[in-house]
Parts: C-alpha cells; structure tokens; sequence
C-alpha cells in the first residue's frame, strides 16, 4: 500500500480511521510512515528533504522513528477549461500547469505528471499567446475594456477598501471556508455531505460581501490581495461542491459512499461549471475524447482481460 | 513580539508595534505573523508561501539574525520577547517587505542558464551527465534565493554594488555543470571588484545558509578560478581560454 497511488492510499487511511486504527494528535488522526527498515545510508541518499522535514517540524528521526502523517489535499485535477493550446474559451487568456484542465489528468493524476504538464503546455501556452500578440488588435473595443475595468476597481474599492461598517472578518470567513470543504467534498462525500457544503458555500459567499478589512491602504495592500483570492476561493469551491453532487458516480479521486461504483454510459464526461451571478453554478458536460486507450476497469495486480476473466469465473 | 513597521503613505515613519500573540510549542514565528494578521492587526504586511522552507519568500531579521520566519521555532525565544524586522541592507518597500530589485539584477548579471558554443539538436538526444559530474555543482543548485546571506554579510552593507554571495554561488553552479561552457561568459561579472573580489572572507552568509549551499566556499572557489584565468591570459595572451 506504501507505494500505492495517492488516492487509494487516502481511502485507505479513512477506512483504518472508521475502523479505530488511527492514533490521536493534535493535528488530528494519524497513522505511522515507518522508514526505519531502510537505514540511515539510504535515507539520506534518497529521502533527505523527508527527513529534515521530520526533523525540524515534527522533531522526529525517522532513522530511528516512525513519522505520523495524515492525507491532506495535494493537487487539483479540474481547472480552467483549455485546448491543445492552453486557450481558453476567453479569447486572448491562456491557462497552463495546475489550474487548467486540459485535461491530461481526468479524475485522478498520475504521479509526476504535474511537473512535465506545466513544462509541455507553458511553452504551448507561451507560443499561442506570443502569436495571438502578433496578431493586429487595432479593432478591439478598448473603451469598453477600460470602462470594465474601471467598474471592477470600483467595486473593489467599495466592496474593500472604503467599507463601512462591516461586520465579518476575512480570516473566519476563510478558516470555515476550509472547515465545510473538508467535511462536505473531502476524500470520501455523499448527497448529505455535498448539499451541506454547497449551502455553507453560498451563505459565506453573502457574507464575504460583509467584510471589513483593517488595511484601507494602496501600497503592498496583502489583506485586500487576500480578500481577491477569498472571492476565488469561494468561487472554486463552489464549482467543485456543485459539480460533485451532481455527478452520481465514483470516478478517480471523486469517491461517493451512496454511489460508489463507476458509471461510465452516463459519466464518462467532464464537468463543466458555469458562474451565474445569483445562485448555483451551471453544470454541462462534455464528451471524453479517446484517443489511443479505452477506458478499462481500474485494477492492481492483474491485467484488464485477466481481472474480466476472474469476474466471470 | 515585537514588529517594525512602516507605511510609505505615513510621512517615512518607522516604529515597532507591540502585540501580545499566543505561545504555542510548535509555532514558527511566522504562525505569529499570521495569527496577528488574521484576528489582531489585518495592516501587517509580510511575504511567504510554502511554510517549509523552499520557497525562500519568508527571511526577516529575528532579533537581529536573518531567519526564514517558517523555519524559526518560537520556543527557540520564549519566554523572552520576539523582535522581527525587514531583512538588513535591502531598501523596504513596506512593513517587512523588502524591494529585491538590485538582487535580481545582480541575478541577471551572472547569466545563470546553461550555455553552449552549440546547443544539441533534439535527434542527439540528452545531455548526458555521471553522478560524479552532478556531485561537482549539486550544492550550488540548493539555493532557494531567500537573501538571508545578503543580511549575513557585512560588505552587502557596505558595498551597494558587491553581487554577494547567491549570485557567485550561482555562477559556479553553472560554471561547474559539465554541460555549460559559457564560464568566460561570466568571468567578466566575477572577476570584477563588485564580483568575487569584493568577498573578505568573513563566512556569516555560509553560517545563515538554510540550504546548506555554503557560498563562501563557492566564492573562494571563484576566486582561485578567476585568478587562474588570469595568470592564463597573462603568460599565454594568444591562447584560447
């Protein structure tokens, strides 16, 4: 299991919790990552950055101790829609690495495959765009874009930094912002779980609108930076609460205990979530594109065709 | 703990603001910069990203010492009061934010890319390197760019120009990588009095060194390559490098 893929070494954790197999701490449950086995030589050769990480946060040797550890999230798998180009559908905006979804990764990421994602479609991305740059934009309307520019620095500065009377604080907002993702979309969710957070998502977005924030400055202004990114928080969240409930399946890292098989003929689609201003977000799907690999059952140990011919024995 | 703080909007004014923050025995001190942000004062300004020492956004002066805030336990202090401050000898731009302009530049100067008379096409394949070539330069490659060495050094105090210590650790990363052959590229930089030649030797950026990169060692390195160019030049004008 020690070598087993991300998503499966999470699930497993949640079954040993629901089992009473993991050890308290004040981080929450824990299990034990024992590298002992391995001996000093190795460890130092191939896991230094693990071990001076114990070390110095955890005050753990793990040439001689075994290191708690607990899943916590890692990587995003959805994101901005984009081609082959890291276009996306706005013109003249191009996405590469994490927060596009191209998708290379579909429901769950291979390992490694982040980093060589970002090198191949950030040069991809950088080309489209230098092209595009080229390109003669004489026509563009550039009255209307500077007046949409204008609104949104003056919502900005209504909404932030010439607030009065404001009664929320940006930093509880944020903190259960965290607290309902975790509990309702984390590692394993149902119906219950996901309308719970869907609703907690929506009335902290009306609060977020009540914000009042200590620092009203123009200069390196990282409360206000902060508020910016709380609005896209909220806004991802929402997306992925959303499109999570509505999808009625298992799929990769998406595990639903009321749904807990793959349902390839009505899911073997992507979801795209839409923003409307006033409510939930519009969820569409589109079409897989298979190219090269038809989907198979997702097994360990056996090959596809063996792992058929074993079900029907 | 006690904080500096400055706000260009506010006359050039510096003070140190008090704040009483919760001790708790496995905090860094950058737990009390955001502890403080988000329930006290949300006006305090300050950079950091990862919280694991990588990233090399968070060095600040903890009494007195560059220190990454993510990496300085606060039962190294407590109970005695904390004092954070802007790392030394870089301009600020606000609170504990310093401008990284020059150092960037200074980054620049020493063209830290891999350069080649002739780069290999791609149906060549690889650049093919031995463990014992990358054991040559892979110290050097550790560099997170936190500047706590540029805070540790006292001719950065002294000498604006001085490319301090990342930057010569740089170029040797790159002088030393068997793949690179751009060194006479970056003699120039190097062998300058703001290049290597303006290092006395003191040793504090290796001391403050999170990474273990040791840039004294690279700088003295420096110094005896540079000076072996130079006899080079001198007894064999003519010759190649």
């Amino acid at each position: 299991m020690e070598l087993g893929p991300r998503d499966k070494l999470s699930q497993a954790f949640v079954k040993e919790q629901q089992k009473g197999n993991t050890i308290k701490s004040p981080f929450g449950d824990v299990v034990q990552l024992d590298i002992r086995h391995l001996g000093e030589k190795k460890i130092n050769r191939k896991l230094p950055f693990v071990r001076e990480l114990a070390l110095n946060y955890a005050g753990i040797e793990p040439v001689h101790e075994p290191i708690p550890v607990r899943p916590v999230v890692h990587y995003m798998m959805g994101g901005i829609h984009t081609d082959l180009n890291a276009a996306t559908p706005l013109a003249g905006l191009y996405a590469a690495g994490e927060c596009a979804c191209v998708t290379i990764n579909g429901a769950n990421r291979l390992g490694s495959n982040s980093l060589t994602e970002l090198l191949v479609f950030g040069a991809r991305a950088g080309k489209a765009a230098a092209q595009l740059a080229r390109e003669d934009h004489t026509d563009l309307p550039h009255q209307v874009l500077q007046a949409q520019a204008n609104d949104e620095q003056k919502r900005i500065a209504d909404t932030y930094l010439l607030k009065e009377g404001g009664s929320e604080r940006l930093s509880s907002i944020r903190a259960q912002l965290y607290e309902a993702m975790e509990s309702g979309a984390g590692i394993y969710r149902d119906e219950a779980s996901l309308l719970k957070a869907c609703e907690t998502i929506a009335e902290l977005r009306e609060r977020s609108g009540h914000i009042q924030l200590d620092d009203r400055s123009n200069c390196f202004n990282t409360e206000l930076t902060a508020a910016l990114d709380l609005e896209y928080l909220l806004d991802v969240a929402q997306a992925l609460a959303h499109s999570a409930l509505a999808r009625t399946e298992s799929r990769g890292s998406h595990q639903r205990t009321d749904y807990p098989e793959r349902n390839d003929e009505q899911f073997l689609k992507h979801s795209m979530a839409s923003f409307r201003k006033d409510g939930a977000p519009r969820i569409e799907y589109l079409d897989v594109v298979i190219t090269r690999w038809p989907p198979a059952e997702r097994v360990y140990g056996t090959t596809p065709a063996e792992a058929v011919a074993e079900k029907q024995e | 703990m006690e904080v500096f703080r400055y706000h260009p909007e506010d006359d050039g004014e510096t003070v140190f603001q008090g704040y009483d923050v919760p001790y708790q025995e496995h905090w860094v001190v950058l737990d009390a910069l955001n502890w403080i942000k988000d329930t006290v004062d949300g006006t305090l300004s300050y950079r950091w990203s990862c919280r694991m020492g990588v990233c090399g956004s968070c060095g600040m002066m903890v009494n007195g010492e560059p220190k990454l805030t993510c990496a300085a336990f606060l039962r190294e202090y407590y109970p005695n009061p904390i004092r954070v401050e802007p790392l030394s000898y870089f301009p600020v731009e606000r609170d504990l934010m310093i401008n990284i302009d020059g150092f960037l530049d200074k980054l620049q100067s020493i063209k830290p890319w891999l350069i080649r008379d002739e780069e290999q096409s791609l149906e060549d394949g690889e650049y093919l390197q031995t463990p014992g070539e990358l054991a040559k330069y892979k110290q050097y490659t550790m560099c997170i760019n936190c500047m706590l060495c540029y805070s540790a050094c006292p001719v950065v105090g002294v000498e604006e120009d001085f490319i301090g210590p990342a930057v010569i650790a740089l170029a040797q990363r790159y002088n030393l990588d068997s793949r690179d052959q751009g060194a006479a590229q970056r003699h120039q930089v190097l062998g300058a009095d703001e290049g290597a030649w303006g290092c006395t030797f003191v040793g504090e950026c290796t001391e403050v060194c999170p990474k273990n990169v040791d840039p004294a060692g690279a700088i003295q390195q420096a110094k005896i390559t540079n000076m072996k160019e130079w006899y080079k030049k001198l007894l064999l004008p003519w010759g190649q490098r």
